[in-house]
């Protein structure tokens, strides 16, 4: 089965506990600014945003990729960058139109979620659960069940 | 580590910046943030330096956890020498300025002497640049850190900033960073401005590592943040009610100070309370608070986002406060509320909000705003003396006003911008002011919650709840129950509360933790990622020792034990209604005790045994 993060949004309380995992996960240290995940705050509105790569299954990246650095990995469907082959060209950052990929100057190669290999740090570390990893046909499975509560059956069977 | 080891001193009146090696003996007896800017505090200045000359230091610092996964793990202190008190500043904030400093690859900013006209300092990692700022003087905290962004072209950067009060010389103003979170307490704010420094702004893409243990530590922060999760106070209460979960238990008990303390129950209380703040307007239908929020790292998330009405008074045409920006915490309710009179949530979310803006206190500002309505029904202050302005116990119009007046540093804001003891002392009635050191109290009424009494009049930074919040074990029963009304064990209590708080402080940790965790779940955290071995026995010497430290400065600095005093309202004058009708606060019962179990003489002078159990410096 393949999983799929799944963000909801107001679950957020801004903690950036998920950024600090994916980084050190990642790069060894706590640092938000090389975390494959941002949390974004729009401070007027009073919301907090968690976004990060959706593993398109046509990404833009992959097939921008001139030396195939990007690739697929078929247990968990992450396109993951071969670090080995990465030219630094970043033209996967322009190809993508979420923006979720991004280039990492203290390395010269970019940098995207990959899910961790099949078990990502941000998931585990979200303390309110904004951040689930989830069956990747069923990540609509707790809307669905919060909408299907306020079903009024009386009224639909009187219908 | 998991100190960066760096300092950063930046000389003011030269403009010169240097890096220089933390001194990791320090580090090791004080740990850091509070402790340790504190160890630097008093080996670099002065005492008896003027607060506000070229003289007194400016610490930012954090603290070793500061900036990793541990929860709540995002803070620092400013720390120099008080204007308001005379005594040693030290004030906690949190949000994201402190790890983002950290991540840059500092642990600490040193600011001395003082720069020939208005300046900013920018970082971005290794570099740091003193950049003029004459644009930025008279600005407030908000327009500073929008200006600073535009500036530097990179959403990212943390700015921490002071706002037009601090310009004006108020002396209880605060430094704000992101926006809404502040070092609040004893005019740090007014220390940075009277340096020509209107903000900080730093950007760090270093990242905090060299955790000594890295896999027992990710271990360790993930079995504490589930320690905090399940506890009913940091798991359930704060997210939900934020610290305002104590408005309504408070007056219930019977400690809420009201109308500057003549009173310890307040009739408005359920309407200025977290519960009320949930609650959906008439004309909107929204409740004030829109959601709660998490300050770097922290899995309790107490933080209150919130709006205004648009319609009411305070911001009718004024669309700069439509939108949310940092809500009322149960000090600032309580301060701007409760010590006024004020029971009208939209006026106190917005004196919270100007507080925010222009960087004031607000728990020294409501408190002092209280004592002017005291003042004032005396008739010791009248409308000429504040230019026809009616100031009222419960008028929400003469909270608005003032906080506008003492924002701008105008008119007679320049009066309730003195603080309290300046303020009664000019209008003939000392006795009114509400305040040790000349700071003023806190939430707690000490008549109704006796520890609070011996908290205020002993705390290092003149009256505080941060110092030894007794209130958990005598209301809340953590880690244990005590009697409220009893004086007895309560020198025990306070002092080990104390000690517990300065390691707290020195790690780079939320005091707020401490209704989930004590020590024993700090400890193993400390031990994982730093250098050194560091148990709960180490952490509670450390934390003795900085209180040392503390009280040692204040008394170099002129203060004598006679300081450790509470006003005689609070000694003389009886609780006149709940649990604690008839009871006055029995400081003179705790006081010698205390002095005692610290190891001090009779007068409350550091031994020399005492200072040379903690090596303390000479």
């Amino acid at each position: 089965m393949l999983r799929s993060l799944s963000i909801d949004a107001e679950k957020c309380t801004g903690c950036l506990q998920c950024e600090m995992a994916c980084s050190y996960e990642n790069e060894g240290v706590f640092n938000p600014a090389k975390s494959r995940i941002k949390v974004f705050t729009f401070h007027d509105e009073g919301r907090f945003v968690p976004y990060t790569c959706t593993q398109c299954d046509e990404a833009w990246c992959l097939h921008a990729c001139p030396v195939e650095a990007i690739v697929m990995n078929k247990a968990t469907g992450a396109m993951e960058v071969a670090d080995s082959v990465c030219v630094g060209c970043k033209v996967c950052t322009i190809a993508c139109p979420f923006g979720t990929v991004n280039y990492n100057q203290d390395t010269g190669k970019v940098i995207k979620c990959d899910l961790c290999g099949g078990d990502p740090k941000c998931a585990e570390a979200c303390p309110t659960d904004a951040i689930v990893y989830v069956d990747a046909d069923a990540t609509g499975l707790d809307k669905m069940r919060a909408w299907a509560a306020k079903t009024d059956n009386a009224a639909s069977a009187r219908g | 580590m998991s100190w960066t080891k760096k300092i950063l001193r930046v000389n003011l009146t030269n403009g010169e910046v240097a890096e220089e090696p933390l001194n990791m003996d320090w580090a090791a007896q004080y740990i850091g943030q509070r402790g340790l800017g504190t160890r630097y505090l008093v080996e670099e200045t002065d005492p008896t330096c003027d607060a506000l000359g070229a003289d007194n230091k400016l610490i930012f610092a954090t603290g070793p956890l500061t900036g990793t996964a541990v929860s709540t793990g995002g803070r620092y202190s400013v720390i120099c020498k008080s204007p308001l008190t005379g005594a040693v500043a030290c004030s906690n904030s949190g949000g994201f300025f402190g790890a983002e400093l950290k991540s840059a690859g500092w642990d600490m900013i040193i600011f001395e002497g003082k720069a020939g006209s208005p300046v900013r300092l920018h970082i971005e990692n290794e570099k740091a640049e003193i950049i003029p700022a004459d644009d930025l003087w008279g600005k407030t905290v908000w327009e500073t850190d929008k200006l600073i962004h535009a500036a530097v072209q990179d959403p990212q950067v943390r700015v921490a900033a002071v706002g037009r009060s601090a310009e004006a010389g108020c002396l209880y103003s605060a430094i704000i960073n992101d926006l809404h979170r502040a070092a609040g307490r004893s005019g740090v704010g007014t220390v940075m401005a009277s340096k020509n420094l209107k903000a900080v702004s730093v950007r760090g893409t270093r990242g905090v590592g060299n955790i000594k243990d890295p896999v027992r530590f990710m271990k360790s922060v993930a079995e504490q943040k589930q320690v905090l999760a399940e506890n009913a106070v940091t798991g359930q209460g704060l997210p939900a009610l934020g610290t305002q979960v104590l408005m309504n238990v408070i007056n219930e008990v019977g400690a809420l100070p009201t109308h500057n303390m003549r009173d310890v129950q307040f009739e408005g209380a359920n309407n200025i309370s977290g519960e009320a703040m949930l609650e959906a307007r008439e004309s909107d239908g929204k409740p004030n608070l829109t959601t709660n929020a998490a300050c770097f790292g922290c899995t309790i998330a107490c933080g209150r986002i919130s709006t205004i009405d648009k319609g009411h008074f305070t911001v009718e045409n004024k669309p700069e406060y439509w939108g949310n920006s940092g809500g009322l915490e149960y000090e600032a309710a309580w301060a701007l509320g409760a010590a006024t009179g004020v029971d009208d949530l939209d006026t106190l979310t917005y004196a919270n909000f100007v507080c925010n803006e222009d960087g004031m206190d607000p728990i020294s500002f409501g408190a002092t705003v209280g004592a002017a309505m005291d003042l004032f029904d005396l008739g010791a202050i009248t409308t000429e003396d504040t230019g026809g302005m009616d100031l009222s116990f419960g008028s929400s119009e003469a909270l608005a006003w003032c906080v506008e007046k003492v924002a701008a540093g105008e008119g007679f804001g320049k009066e309730i911008g003195m603080g309290s003891k300046k303020l009664c002392e000019k209008y003939g009635h000392p006795g009114l002011s509400m305040s040790v050191k000349g700071q003023e109290f806190p939430a707690y009424d000490p008549r109704g919650i006796q520890g609070m009494g011996l908290t205020y009049a002993t705390s290092n930074r003149g009256a505080c709840h941060l110092r030894s919040y007794t209130v958990a074990s005598e209301i809340l029963g953590i880690p244990e129950k005590t009697d409220p009304l009893e004086t007895e064990g309560k020198a025990g209590l306070v002092k080990a509360f104390q000690d517990a708080t300065a390691a707290v402080d020195s790690m780079g940790l939320c005091v707020f933790t401490t209704f989930a965790w004590s020590l024993d779940n700090m400890a193993p955290q400390m031990d994982a990622a730093c250098d050194g071995e560091w148990t709960v026995e180490r952490l509670v010497e450390a934390g003795e020792r900085v209180w040392n430290l503390e009280r040692d400065y204040n008394m170099k600095a002129g203060l004598t034990g006679a300081d450790d005093n509470l006003p005689a309202r609070l000694l003389k004058e009886a609780a006149k209604t709940g649990p604690a009708e008839g009871k006055v606060c029995g400081l003179d019962e705790m006081l010698p005790e205390y002095y005692s179990l610290r190891g001090w003489t009779p007068d409350g002078q550091v031994t020399r045994e005492t200072r040379q159990k903690f090596s303390l410096p000479a």
